[in-house]
């Protein structure tokens, strides 16, 4: 990526922040918070969790039968079934369905896939008048806009943009202000084009093979009156939608809504098993609703493919194909809820699940344009209701986009200075960040040189230019003496031989070369609980490479960590992890980096530092020998330690040592590993950080000593906070002065 | 045992703003007339004993049921821990009556109050496959689409749940 074109990047972000972002953050939260709520309350979320992936895994698995099943279902039922190639093979089908009813206005009930095909362009070029009845698809509609957002598609518009264009487009005889008149005026238009319309269009939430049934997940009434008010119902499905049996629509049912917009289920389910059997409206409106005008009704079940049969074969991306559109990685995402789909979005999708999406059915080019919003940090994996590993989707396709990249200019220095596995094309600046270790060894062996020059200002501006590292943010301090270094001169305090327990410290990329305080507060925290500790010669967890797409380069740092660790893991050593982004790596990335067995003995060998520190004292450490947090503290936890649920280990302790705890409850702070860095993000990664700036300068909670367990947290907090912030291992460090500065 | 799911079906519309009336067979057409605003539409109810109250159109034309303030069906069962209602679409009209109207007035047997999802799935698998439509109705239509939450989108601004405790 250019100068130029991450300058523009950095425009429109800047533009979508200043127009779009409060309404969307407004709503996305209100969303996430409702979920947050909803499945608190549900006992069996994580049972019901488990049973939806495994019926889409066994869907998408059969789904060349079901296919063949659900055709004959629906025949059986009266229906017809095309399956359509792709868009245009789809809209043609449409197109004939409407002729045929010789129809002049269609009414279309909300269906994400009829805007990945553009039905309603190939509709309105035969002269069909098309309206989206969906409240929110009619303001887009009418404002000649697309979605922003999969399940609230005008999210990102505001009741007072909506009075304007209403009031421009239909010059109404009354003012409509409230969100009532708002509402009740579309409810009157759409219902005369409802009654008009002699063509209803849907999508359908699920199709089940069994009975040849739709379900349609609503809340507005206007899916049913669509299906009614017609003599014509298509529905429009990609075939990932069938389901084996009724019965299966069971767990969705109970997840769909409460992971989407937080209700504990939408207003309407329609299970319907078309024609349906309801009297047609679709006659004389002063002659009694007949009941024989049910058995003339015509139904046309399009299953649309457009990609999907190749993403059922691709080993990635066939994961996607399990999504059930709930929305909930997009309102769970910290980046999505500050510039909403309009950023975070290709053609027709977007948000998290997106580049899944987009990459299937539109290409790569589409899911280029938005692929690195997604930081990695792992909010939506627990969110996701059928357990879909988003980031990691997200990082295969940055993977395969750099493979197509042809931005070399820089490859004849760059590949003399960096050992990774990458291909020649890689952008600068993904590079850059994927190689840390490598800049790190060298900046700490130059120290304090390497420091005095990165922080020249022609180098800056230099490095702004060439790699896109933004000026405003200050540089990583490299020691000259290494966390390693000195452990070894220093040796262990506690001998093997008095220890309770025997320890291997992971020293991360960061910690030994830069931070390395921290490593030491980690020592001797460690060895305080009478731990015996090493520290080994290890490389870098793969987190950095992985994270810009370089997951060969990742695969095999990971390969190397697990060669350094593999001898301590089989003596029984405990393999200890400062950083929560590496030890995500060994708890969860490593699964598609290792070997089974290697990913198992370690992920199940390795534990957060204040995990650690917690099973000590739960199994009789003294935690005198720990420093009392001096002042009530303000806790941020590390998005990927809270997806792997270990935050509470850290605020446990420091709770059982007294301390008055806390704890932020924003999705991220948003500056993300290198995210924060890359000038095109920088305006985006401290809107993001706002969020957790309001909570920490609140009155609750100013005066608090502020902790944070992530490198890039620790670096934004104090960004945001102007004050720094320490990691718990610090705060509790034996040796660690009175320092009320911090 | 059935009181217990009647009890729990209470809360659960009371969560979603329903309003239920506990009647018997004898006394549903009163309760009924009481609940009704005119002009209103129905469609006869398939309970021993049980009618309609006069003032209910049961024959309307499309006009009237958009017209229509109240409309008043049976529905084919109700699921006690979300407060829904399994509204059949059939050709007698139950689906354009309760979807109409600005209130829907739901009358179900206590017998037909299940207690659960799990258990309203079972009875769809079996009606579904035999070609049955139905939609779960749970509260008034809503939408948060023009900025605030608004009932009343396209479907009713209100329902009612009457349970007829023996039947």
């Amino acid at each position: 990526m250019s100068s130029d074109s991450r300058e523009a990047k950095a425009t429109r972000i800047r533009h979508l922040l200043r127009t779009e972002g409060d309404a969307v953050e407004r709503n996305t939260r209100t969303f996430n918070r409702g979920r947050y709520d909803a499945v608190a309350e549900l006992e069996a979320y994580e049972e019901y969790r488990n049973r939806a992936r495994e019926i889409k895994e066994r869907a998408i698995e059969n789904l060349p039968e079901l296919i063949d099943e659900v055709a004959a279902a629906v025949e059986e039922n009266g229906g017809t079934v095309y399956l359509a190639d792709d868009a245009a093979d789809a809209n043609r089908y449409v197109r004939e369905v409407v002729a045929d009813a010789d129809a002049e206005t269609v009414v279309k009930s909300k269906s994400m896939t009829t805007e990945e095909l553009e039905v309603n362009d190939a509709l309105e070029a035969d002269g069909i008048d098309v309206w989206e009845t969906d409240l929110g698809e009619f303001v887009l509609q009418v404002a000649d806009e697309t979605p922003s957002h999969i399940v609230a598609p005008a999210i990102h518009k505001s009741r007072e943009g909506i009075a304007e264009l209403f009031r421009e487009r239909f010059d109404p005889d009354e003012r409509l202000e409230t969100a009532e008149d708002l509402t009740m005026f579309a409810r009157g238009f759409l219902g005369e084009r409802i009654r008009e319309a002699d063509v209803g269009v849907t999508g359908a939430n699920f199709v089940t093979a069994d009975s040849g049934s739709i379900a349609l997940v609503t809340s507005e009434g206007n899916a049913r009156k669509t299906v009614t008010a017609t003599d014509t119902q298509i529905a429009v499905a990609g075939v990932e939608k069938i389901v084996p049996t009724v019965e299966d629509l069971h767990p969705f049912v109970e997840l769909i809504g409460k992971s989407g917009t937080g209700q504990d289920v939408t207003a309407y389910v329609s299970l319907l098993t078309p024609p349906v059997d309801a009297p047609s409206l679709d006659r004389d409106p002063v002659a009694p609703l007949s009941s024989e005008s049910a058995d003339e009704r015509d139904f046309h079940l399009v299953l649309v493919d457009n990609g999907r049969t190749a993403m059922r074969e691709d080993d990635q991306l066939r994961e996607t194909l399990y999504c059930i559109r709930c929305s909930a990685c997009a309102n769970s995402c910290a980046n999505f809820q500050s510039v909403g789909g309009h950023a975070f979005g290709g053609e027709t999708y977007s948000g998290g699940i997106a580049t899944g999406w987009e990459t299937g059915v539109h290409g790569y080019d589409s899911a280029a344009e938005f692929n690195d919003l997604c930081t990695g940090c792992t909010r939506c994996v627990n969110a996701c209701p059928v357990k879909i590993d988003i980031p990691w989707i997200n990082n295969v396709v940055r993977d395969r986009l750099n493979r197509g990249g042809d931005d070399g200019r820089f490859e004849f220095v760059y590949d003399e200075l960096v050992p990774d596995e990458e291909p020649g094309g890689i952008d600068l600046q993904k590079r850059l960040f994927g190689n840390y270790e490598t800049l790190a060894k060298l900046g700490s062996a130059t120290a304090p040189v390497s420091n005095w020059v990165g922080e020249l200002g022609p180098v800056r501006a230099l490095l702004e230019r060439a790699a896109g590292v933004d000026e405003r943010r200050s540089l990583p301090e490299f020691h000259r003496e290494t966390l390693r270094d000195w452990f070894s001169a220093r040796g262990p305090s506690v001998s093997r031989a008095d220890a309770d327990r025997e320890v291997v410290l992971y020293p991360d990329a960061y910690t030994n070369y830069v931070d390395v305080d921290r490593g030491k507060a980690a020592v001797r925290v460690l060895e305080a609980l009478n731990v015996h500790v090493r520290i080994p010669a290890v490389g870098e967890s793969g987190r950095a490479p992985l994270s810009q797409g370089m997951i060969d380069t990742a695969d095999e740092r990971a390969s190397r960590v697990y060669a350094a660790l593999a001898e301590h893991v089989d003596a029984g050593r405990d393999v200890v992890v400062i950083e929560p982004s590496d030890l995500a790596m060994f708890q969860r990335e490593y699964e598609k980096l290792l070997p089974e067995r290697s990913f198992e003995r370690l992920r199940d060998g390795s534990y957060e530092i204040l995990e650690y520190v917690y099973g000590c004292l739960e199994n009789g450490a003294d935690p005198s020998a720990l420093r009392r947090p001096e002042r009530p503290v303000a806790y941020h936890a590390h998005c990927q330690q809270r997806t792997l649920g270990l935050e509470r280990y850290t605020t446990t302790v420091f709770r059982e040592l007294g301390a008055d705890v806390l704890e932020s409850d924003v999705e991220c702070c948003g500056m993300a590993g290198s995210f924060g860095y890359k000038t095109q993000y920088y305006d985006l990664s401290m809107d993001v950080g706002d969020r957790l700036r309001e909570q920490f300068t609140s009155p609750a909670a100013r005066d608090r000593l502020v902790v944070a367990s992530g490198t890039s947290c620790e670096e934004q907090l104090g960004a945001l906070l102007e004050r720094d912030a320490a990691h718990p291992v610090e705060v509790l460090d034996p040796a660690r002065r009175n320092r009320t500065d911090r | 045992m059935e009181s217990d799911v009647l009890g729990t079906f209470e809360s659960a519309l009371q969560r979603v703003d329903v309003r239920l009336e506990r009647t018997t067979a004898a006394n549903v057409r009163g309760i009924l007339a009481e609940v009704l605003e005119p002009p209103a539409v129905g469609v006869p109810l398939p309970f021993d004993g049980v009618s309609l109250p006069e003032a209910v159109e049961t024959e309307p034309t499309p006009d009237e049921l958009e017209a229509a303030t109240t409309g008043i069906t049976a529905v084919e069962f109700a699921v006690a821990d979300y407060g829904s209602v399994a509204i059949r679409s059939s050709p007698t009209g139950e689906e354009p009556v309760s979807v109409y109207a600005d209130v829907h007035a739901a009358v179900v047997a206590a017998s037909d109050v299940l207690p659960d999802m799990e258990a309203a799935f079972e009875r769809l698998g079996t009606d579904a496959r035999g070609g049955a439509d139905t939609v779960l109705a749970t509260g008034p239509s809503a939408t948060a689409d023009m900025g605030a939450l608004v009932t009343g989108a396209h479907g009713p601004k209100a329902v009612h749940a009457v349970v007829i405790e023996d039947r």
